[in-house]
């Protein structure tokens, strides 16, 4: 497959899409990390939700 | 006459029986009319029911976004090059879905801010919060690949015509949305200010779209969604489809993981406030204004 004189731009598009991307689902899982492990770690220390159900339930 | 008021009474007491029956079965299947239903509109507003439906629904969005972006891939890289793009077109694949991600996402934010504003939907301003840093990043991509596509075939990265301008307005409003969440501690309070810009900001999505027609611009007016049908050839036209329907799809998922996340985050904030408060003693003390 060539890309021809302005193969640089095209990879670059793919390249910063892909980059982009990939932080944004590096930034949902490991924000989806960090709120289980307060909700364990708050639940931990005794607090409790009104309901009295495990904050971490699904 | 006895006998009558008795046949009377025991027909009234199979009916209530009856309904009641309909009515247990209804509890089971979770819906009524006795048709099964796995979870109504309703059930959505509650956020752990909401938690429940996204651990079960994740691996299927996750698993179908990565195929469809592996066939529109395999679609893009095998499409034709244009007569007088060349190759270049490939850039169109992914500059033009970022380009209409970066309205949907605002739509969707709208939508949602109608739901904080006039129905109060507990999981409203959730969507629209989750969904403003995915929508930014569609702009920021949109704005990025349409810089790649103009210097090989306009000869400049950037000019200050009415569509590009308005996209990059589009995307500082994202960013105001999100530097107005971080200000406001309270997120129920953060929502519905949120909410009111939301709305006005969503005058913006026809001047992008009709920016092409009213001004003159160096950017190419609408050959996809148009009067008298697309002007693109299949050959690129089903490669772009294609990659649309997967970026919405990742949409989709993203957006659903992220919703995910801000429930959590509200309860760890409502739990810190409980912890607070039975600390110190102080029933008064703030209390938990979302339902999560």
């Amino acid at each position: 497959m060539s890309l021809g004189p302005y193969a640089s731009f095209i990879v670059t598009t793919y390249l910063v899409t892909a980059l982009v991307v990939l932080l944004l689902i590096a930034w949902i899982v490991n924000d989806f990390r960090n709120q289980r492990r307060r909700l364990r770690e708050l639940e931990v220390s005794g607090a409790v939700r009104r309901s009295g159900r495990s904050a971490t339930e699904r | 006459m006895g006998g009558l008021l008795e046949s009377f009474l025991q027909h009234c007491l199979e009916s209530v029986n009856a309904i009641q029956q309909k009515r247990e079965a209804a509890k089971v299947y979770g819906g009524c009319n006795g048709y099964p239903r796995a979870m109504t509109l309703i059930d959505l507003a509650n956020p752990t029911k909401f938690l429940s439906l996204t651990a079960r629904l994740l691996p299927y969005l996750v698993t179908g976004t990565a195929i469809a972006l592996a066939i529109s891939l395999y679609l893009a890289a095998t499409a034709p090059d244009d007569y007088q793009q060349g190759a270049t077109v490939k850039i169109m694949f992914i500059h033009v879905p970022n380009a209409w991600l970066s309205m949907f996402v605002w739509a969707v934010m709208s939508a949602s801010a109608l739901g904080t504003l006039v129905w109060r939907h507990p999981l409203a301003d959730v969507a629209a919060k989750a969904a403003a840093p995915i929508g930014a990043s569609f702009t920021f991509l949109a704005l990025v690949t349409g810089a790649l596509w103009g210097r090989p075939m306009w000869g400049t990265y950037w000019e200050w015509d009415a569509r590009l301008t308005s996209v990059l307005v589009l995307f500082m409003m994202y960013l105001g949305l999100i530097a107005l969440w971080r200000a406001v501690e309270d997120p129920s309070r953060a929502a519905r200010a949120v909410a009111v810009l939301t709305l006005v900001g969503a005058l913006n999505l026809p001047i992008i779209k009709f920016s092409v027609d009213w001004w003159n611009t160096l950017h190419q007016p609408a050959s996809v969604f148009r009067m008298g049908g697309s002007t693109l050839d299949p050959a690129f036209l089903i490669p772009l489809l294609v990659m649309a329907v997967s970026f919405t799809l990742l949409f989709a998922t993203l957006h659903v993981a992220a919703m995910r996340n801000e429930i959590l985050r509200r309860r760890v904030r409502a739990l810190q406030m409980i912890q607070v408060r039975a600390t110190s003693g102080d029933v008064s003390a703030a209390s938990p204004a979302s339902p999560v």
